[in-house]
């Protein structure tokens, strides 16, 4: 009886202690900051492997989500007599909601998973023991820069997403389905907000790409060191990205429509 | 006092344990300044977890691990690190940063905490291959070295800031005669030049015994004798005799804990 007790008791405290441990390392890794900013090519060299590698598949992504878009929009709005509204629905749709979402999601897929199984296998070949040893602290040299790198990258990608996205839309309603071009950007023009429309989706990408990098980053620094612990936190950060991400997603358009 | 200063690293009363299983039970080591100090024992004894202890990367429970009269436990993290400026450790598997070259990888430890010139940390690096005979290859990545290279790439690393001790993690298991012969001396003829303290954890009797000046035997979580290695070699504890001629039984039980025999044999359980 009172063992099971005990149990409850213990394993409240281990969450508590497990979760304080987490933010502790998050705010370790914020503070270090301010110190490999000062260290410019720690952070280009990350810039180029998350940000720059995962351009390929957003921006293949993007245009055929985009041409996607405008299909349905097209066959969705004529019903309507409204098809020269096509570049805003295509617009707003990228630049609020799929632009960021959908970024997040492939970048926790492609940057996410490469940065937990680097860092899980570092630790398990004792690089980051190695590391500490030479008086070289793993947080800041190894966990800051990557996280800085991914909440620069984020906002990027996802901005090239709606781009390209946009395009795509362009060349499937317009190109192909015929819309006029002039309806297609003014309307787009007039009706995309800077303020309401463009800030809400870079306030997005910005959080997702600190909860997704972060997600990777801590994952693999605390993974268990063997190849099981390394693909199972791999596996990990993929799910739980994409699951912060859609639940966020939803909290932040409930709390800035 | 005169002891003291011979002494760099003073650990008394060392506690540790992990989860239930309890690696130390109040240990006393002293490493001497200058010499080679081996510590050994079966494996699964913790040695590597002492290197841990004393390069502060673990806390003990108990006990407390003095080095230049610093007790390392209690230290403030940036003092940590400062100190460990004045360690060198050389992993079991190296632990080279495999996407950087071995030339890169010496070169660490000097780009991030000296501000030399690149032509000055050149020259350093050069000697440090120089010495442990790689100069030839600095431009390969540690992917392409043998396991024997890569130890020594290794130590030229733990050395490249020119520490005052170096920690070496079971330096010659696995090697081929000849890159242990490599290693044997290597360690033999740095600590000679450098003037290092050099603790050796090992297993491997007959080549630890041979560079040592003083060996530790651990076992069961407590030092079971000390001395220099003819001691150690003539001791008739019978815990250094079974492990010294590496007898299969004696007070380190062929069998892992069990109830007996008979009683299993005839328990019936079923194993699924």
């Amino acid at each position: 009886m009172f063992d099971w007790f005990a149990q409850i008791g213990k394993s409240a405290i281990d969450f508590w202690a497990r979760l304080g441990g987490e933010v502790l390392l998050f705010l370790q890794t914020v503070m270090a900051f301010s110190k490999i900013i000062f260290r410019p090519g720690l952070i280009i060299q990350q810039l180029f492997s998350i940000g720059v590698r995962s351009m390929l598949i957003i921006i293949v992504s993007g245009f055929f989500v985009g041409m996607v878009l405008g299909l349905q929009g097209y066959n969705t709005l004529i019903d309507f007599g409204a098809e020269e509204s096509l570049g805003v629905m295509v617009a707003l749709s990228l630049v609020r909601e799929l632009g960021p979402v959908v970024t997040a999601l492939l970048f926790a897929g492609r940057a996410g998973s490469a940065l937990t199984a680097e860092i899980g296998l570092m630790k398990a070949t004792e690089q980051l023991s190695g590391l500490e040893m030479m008086a070289v602290n793993p947080v800041e040299r190894i966990l800051a820069p990557r996280l800085f790198a991914g909440i620069i990258s984020m906002p990027l990608l996802a901005a090239m997403f709606s781009a390209v996205g946009v395009f795509g839309g362009y060349l499937v309603g317009v190109d192909l389905l015929g819309v006029d071009t002039g309806a297609y950007w003014s309307q787009m023009q007039a009706r995309v907000d800077f303020d309401q429309d463009i800030v809400q989706g870079v306030i997005k990408s910005v959080v997702f790409g600190v909860v997704t990098t972060w997600i990777a980053v801590y994952e693999g620094y605390t993974c268990l060191p063997t190849s099981e612990g390394v693909s199972r936190s791999t596996t990990r950060t993929v799910v739980y990205s994409a699951l912060a991400v859609l639940g966020l997603d939803f909290l932040l358009t409930a709390l800035m429509l | 006092m005169q002891a003291t200063d011979k002494t760099l690293v003073r650990i008394r009363d060392l506690h540790f344990s992990r989860g239930h299983s309890k690696i130390f039970n109040g240990i006393d080591i002293d490493i001497p300044k200058g010499k080679i100090t081996a510590i050994m024992g079966p494996s699964g004894t913790g040695k590597t977890t002492l290197l841990k202890l004393i390069g502060g990367q673990l806390k003990p429970q108990q006990g407390t691990i003095y080095f230049h009269g610093e007790n390392i436990p209690t230290m403030k993290t940036k003092k940590l690190y400062e100190v460990r400026k004045k360690m060198g450790m050389l992993f079991q598997s190296g632990a080279l940063l495999t996407d950087m070259s071995v030339f890169d990888n010496i070169a660490f430890p000097l780009r991030e905490h000296t501000e030399l010139p690149e032509v000055m940390i050149r020259d350093l690096v050069l000697m440090k291959l120089q010495a442990v005979g790689l100069r030839g290859a600095r431009h390969l990545n540690p992917s392409q070295l043998s396991g024997g290279m890569a130890r020594r790439v290794a130590f030229a690393r733990a050395i490249a800031l020119d520490p005052e001790m170096v920690m070496f993690d079971e330096p010659f298991t696995g090697q081929d005669p000849i890159s242990m012969g490599v290693l044997v001396q290597l360690i033999r003829s740095m600590n000679e030049a450098l003037e290092l303290t050099s603790v050796i954890v090992s297993h491997d009797i007959e080549e630890t015994m041979a560079i040592a000046d003083k060996v530790y035997v651990i076992s069961q979580g407590k030092i079971v004798g000390h001395g220099s290695p003819e001691e150690m070699s003539q001791s008739n504890s019978p815990w250094i005799s079974q492990f010294v001629h590496g007898e299969a039984d004696g007070p380190v039980p062929f069998h892992y804990q069990a109830s007996s025999f008979k009683d299993d044999i005839f328990s019936g359980e079923y194993v699924d």
